[in-house]
């Protein structure tokens, strides 16, 4: 469980605003995404969510912690999976997912109990064992989302996840995501592609120029916009179509 | 921190650029180089000095004693070029010796009769020819004048008023550590070059692998994740260093020292304490280093500002060599500095106080761990995190 409200992040000593005003909220069970064109604040916002980045105001609390206060609680609850995927291509993959759960401080059982578990749902058994030199993109972010989950987290959020993917392999993933979400975790992605969160989420938050534009299911916000599809609504609801065609 | 130590350590040595620059090539340069250019110019100036001399002398008809005595005396008198200055300019003749025609004039009237030793002083090589030329004429010179002064019934010693002697305290370990005064110079640099991939890997290359951002969402304080690429570091650094050392024990004891007439004072014991003087010089090479390359976007940025940090240790070790001061307590304060005077001391055999062993791991250890502490900060720069902007 999320809730953001009134963040705000300004880079440059306040030259530049990347997050102006933004508010929202994801609940546990439910996948919530975050749609916007390139450059919008999204990766700003999953960062203040994931403490690389503290706000300059507004506030935070997952689970009922804020991020600022007890950073390391945030991260031991926490399942990311940013926009930077990369792997020590002189580790196999099992040795990168290892590593991350070493830091997290699983215990050896424990780990390898849940690497297997995750080779498994993410049918990674062809290549869990090889350097991750030369791994496809696919195969890359099933490495980077195994390592995020190996410490089982109750909260999951993706950055773009989809980036680079092609169409089997984003197939696979948002069936995973939502496994995620009957599980009962909360899952939040960020992507600037309709189709997805038409496909996936349960609630939509658009994000543009640092604020929230709208909010809601996406019949609400086909409502709201009263458009037919949620490509005009989209356009209609962040006032220009900017960004779509990146 | 023991995991990132771990993981870091695994990574790297799976990387064979590493294990060759900083495992082999790395610990081998200096006692390569260094034994091979020593073996090679004590045989080039033991070969020059006991080759015989070949000489070639123009006017030799106008003393033919001294040419007789110099023939006697084991030079080879070769025929003079037909121009002189010009075989010694062509490189053709190293020194040429002219006997002017009015040499016999003079040296019947008892003047000083005149000689002219042709050669390019600018050419290293000559150096020792001309030396041994001079020594020569010198001994014939005082030959004839003592014999000319007995003549008259003087005693020679009367032109010597002066018996000098240098009482030479030297032994050969003392000498040994004449040569060995670059050592401190060759154990520094390896030690830099052995944290130099691994600064650079752990902290420039996470970043352009993309890989620091997801690696600080684990629940690890980040001065934490520092402090293991750090140990890492650090590790490398030593493990360079001692192989290092072994190397050049080894090399070392392959010189030939007995046609030097000196004793390299530097066996496994010493090897050993000077092991522990520089440890703390590891750490300081490790955190300056990770401080630069943490500050690069990219490894060849990171490499370009390391390159120029190299330097740094070698300035006091210049400095020291190209001005030999008397080692003094104020200098073991200084890190670096202090590592270069105490493995001078060490090589020279001489009894260092234990309190400059004190003073040159403490000052040296202080000053590597506030540079570790201000690493440690790095990652609290959200601009030092994320590969783009």
């Amino acid at each position: 469980m999320i809730e953001a409200s009134h963040l705000r992040k300004t880079f440059n000593k306040g030259k530049v605003v990347a997050v102006d005003d933004v508010s929202f909220s994801a609940r546990d069970g439910q996948i919530t995404g975050l749609l916007g064109p390139n450059g919008a604040g999204k990766t700003t916002t999953l960062r203040m969510l994931y403490t690389l980045l503290a706000p300059d105001s507004g506030s935070i609390s997952i689970d009922g912690i804020d991020p600022q206060t007890d950073p390391l609680e945030i991260k031991r609850r926490l399942g990311v999976v940013p926009d930077s995927r990369g792997l020590y291509d002189r580790l196999t993959a099992r040795e990168n997912i290892r590593y991350y759960g070493r830091l997290q401080g699983l215990g050896k059982a424990d780990l390898a109990r849940r690497v297997d578990k995750l080779v498994d749902i993410l049918d990674m058994g062809e290549f869990i064992d090889r350097r991750t030199d030369g791994f496809s993109q696919g195969q890359r972010v099933k490495v980077a989302i195994a390592r995020a989950l190996i410490h089982d987290p109750r909260t999951i959020l993706l950055d773009e996840p989809t980036n680079g993917l092609d169409v089997m392999t984003t197939r696979s993933l948002r069936e995973f995501l939502l496994r995620l979400k009957a599980e009962g975790r909360c899952v939040v992605l960020s992507t600037h592609i309709m189709q997805e969160v038409a496909a996936l989420c349960d609630r939509i938050v658009i994000i543009a120029h640092g604020r929230i534009a709208a909010e809601g299911t996406a019949e609400q916000l086909l409502q709201r916009s009263g458009q037919k599809s949620l490509e005009d609504a989209f356009v209609k609801l962040i006032g220009s179509d900017e960004g779509l065609l990146a | 921190m023991i995991s990132v130590f771990s993981k870091e350590v695994l990574d790297n040595f799976r990387d064979r650029r590493v294990i060759l620059n900083t495992l082999i090539l790395g610990p081998l340069l200096g006692p390569v180089l260094f034994g091979g250019l020593l073996t090679f110019m004590t045989k080039q100036v033991a070969e020059r000095m006991e080759a015989p001399l070949e000489l070639a002398v123009v006017g030799a008809e106008h003393a033919p004693n001294l040419v007789g005595w110099l023939e006697r005396q084991g030079v080879i008198i070769q025929p003079p070029p037909e121009d002189p200055e010009q075989a010694v300019r062509d490189e053709a003749e190293e020194v040429v010796l002219r006997i002017p025609e009015e040499f016999g004039e003079a040296w019947r009237a008892g003047k000083p009769a005149p000689l002219e030793i042709i050669a390019d002083r600018s050419l290293r090589y000559t150096g020792t020819t001309i030396s041994r030329v001079n020594g020569y004429l010198d001994m014939y010179s005082r030959q004839i004048g003592n014999l000319r002064l007995q003549m008259r019934g003087v005693h020679p010693d009367l032109t010597r008023p002066i018996d000098r002697r240098v009482v030479d305290l030297s032994t050969p370990t003392s000498r040994g550590g004449q040569i060995l005064a670059f050592l401190p110079y060759f154990i520094l640099i390896t030690v830099f070059m052995g944290s130099m991939h691994m600064a650079i890997d752990t902290t420039a290359g996470e970043r352009e692998r993309k890989s620091l951002e997801p690696l600080l969402i684990n629940p690890l304080p980040r001065w934490q994740i520092m402090a293991g690429k750090l140990a890492a570091t650090t590790f490398f650094a030593l493990a360079t260093l001692a192989l290092g050392l072994v190397a050049f024990v080894f090399a070392m004891g392959m010189l030939p020292t007995a046609e030097m007439d000196v004793q390299l004072n530097l066996d496994f014991a010493v090897a050993a304490r000077a092991f522990i003087i520089v440890a703390p010089a590891a750490l300081l090479a490790a955190a300056l280093l990770v401080i630069l390359a943490a500050f690069a976007k990219s490894f060849r940025e990171a490499q370009s500002y390391v390159g120029m940090v190299i330097l740094v240790p070698m300035i006091p070790s210049i400095w020291l060599m190209v001005d030999p001061t008397k080692a003094e307590t104020w200098m073991t304060w200084v890190p670096l500095l202090n590592q270069n005077v105490m493995i001078n001391e060490m090589v020279r055999g001489s009894e260092i106080p234990l309190a400059w062993y004190g003073s040159t791991f403490l000052s040296t250890t202080l000053f590597a761990l506030l540079l570790a502490a201000i690493a440690g900060t790095l990652y609290n720069r959200p601009k030092l995190i994320f590969a783009s902007g």
